[in-house]
């Protein structure tokens, strides 16, 4: 709980990189210890490889150009060009580093991540409820969705994209008609 | 700046004109420390600690189980007052068995400790039956003389 903080809340699609946010990067270049990953910040993120679980020298992550990244920023000012890690304090992953084949990215304003990520977010638990998914919300306002078939996951991107302009009644009513399915 | 050759002269007003750089510079150092005063406003740039949000990796009806066992792990983190209650209200064994077992178990583990000296000493309040053979054996730890 949050006592005595103040903060102002704006609709933003820029993102700007901050310490310890949690974001989806892609892969743009592997520069011989180092990848330079795309952020949607103003400048691109290093990431090293060393800094994924149970990385050695000898045993190097296995990263390709146009990889998904679920990583936290390790250092983000205006002065530095952000790095960011695959790895928490305690040296563990604990859900970061390369996501998955398949699956769809797609791009949401910075304000419905933050909805989405509320404790208690009505649009994600009725979501849940219609069929097997997975999803990874990134604070640069990236989302990855994978369901079993593509249809489903073509389903579940346009309801979050369009849960930016709905109220509640209607997203209620969209959802009842997929539910059938 | 090393210059071979240099008097000794020379490098003794060199080393004191940087003394003096120094100095000064000292001083300027010493001023912002005057000026500066505890702020109490502490800037934060992330939004998760402002309205609490969750882990951005999530999946449901299992589709990805270590995923969702991550999700347990890190949402409990958040909601750790819920799992307090929940250690109070389950209690295996009761208040009194373990005020028994306890009052035993520091006996038990009380003699553990004990020298072998003191151990004697416990037995002979547990078996005073046997007293009459201990005194005698007491009595010949003594150190006797050997005979010419």
């Amino acid at each position: 709980a949050a006592g005595g903080a103040y903060w102002v809340d704006s609709q933003q699609k820029r993102y700007v990189p901050v310490k310890g946010d949690h974001v989806i990067g892609i892969v743009t270049a592997k520069a011989g210890d180092v990848f330079k990953l795309d952020v949607g910040g103003s400048e691109q993120a290093s990431l090293s490889y060393l800094a994924f679980e149970g990385a050695t020298k000898r045993n190097r992550p296995n990263v390709q150009v146009g990889d998904l990244i679920y990583g936290q920023f390790l250092v983000a000012n205006k002065d530095m060009e952000p790095e960011m890690v695959c790895i928490d304090s305690s040296g563990r992953s604990s859900g970061m580093g390369i996501i998955g084949q398949d699956g769809f990215l797609f791009k949401v304003s910075l304000g419905l991540i933050r909805k989405l990520l509320a404790p208690k977010c009505e649009i994600i638990q009725e979501l849940s409820q219609l069929y097997p998914f997975e999803l990874v919300l990134g604070m640069n306002g990236r989302i990855w969705v994978k369901a079993k078939t593509v249809q489903q996951t073509l389903i579940i991107v346009n309801i979050l994209e369009a849960c930016e302009y709905m109220t509640a009644e209607q997203r209620k009513q969209a959802l009842a008609k997929f539910s059938g399915n | 700046f090393m210059q071979r050759g240099l008097d000794s002269q020379t490098k003794k007003l060199l080393e004191e004109e940087e003394k003096k750089i120094i100095s000064e510079e000292h001083w300027y150092l010493d001023l912002p420390d005057l000026k500066e005063k505890e702020s109490f406003i502490i800037e934060e740039r992330s939004f998760m600690p402002c309205e609490d949000l969750l882990y951005g990796r999530m999946s449901f009806k299992g589709f990805n189980p270590e995923i969702e066992k991550l999700m347990i792990q890190m949402n409990s983190r958040c909601k750790e007052e819920e799992i307090e209650v929940d250690d109070k209200m389950e209690a295996d064994v009761s208040d009194e068995e373990m005020a028994r077992r306890y009052e035993t178990l520091v006996g038990t583990i009380g003699k553990k400790f004990l020298r072998k000296r003191d151990q004697g000493v416990l037995q002979d309040e547990d078996e005073d039956g046997n007293s009459n053979t201990r005194p005698s054996k007491k009595a010949k730890k003594k150190f006797l003389k050997p005979q010419d």
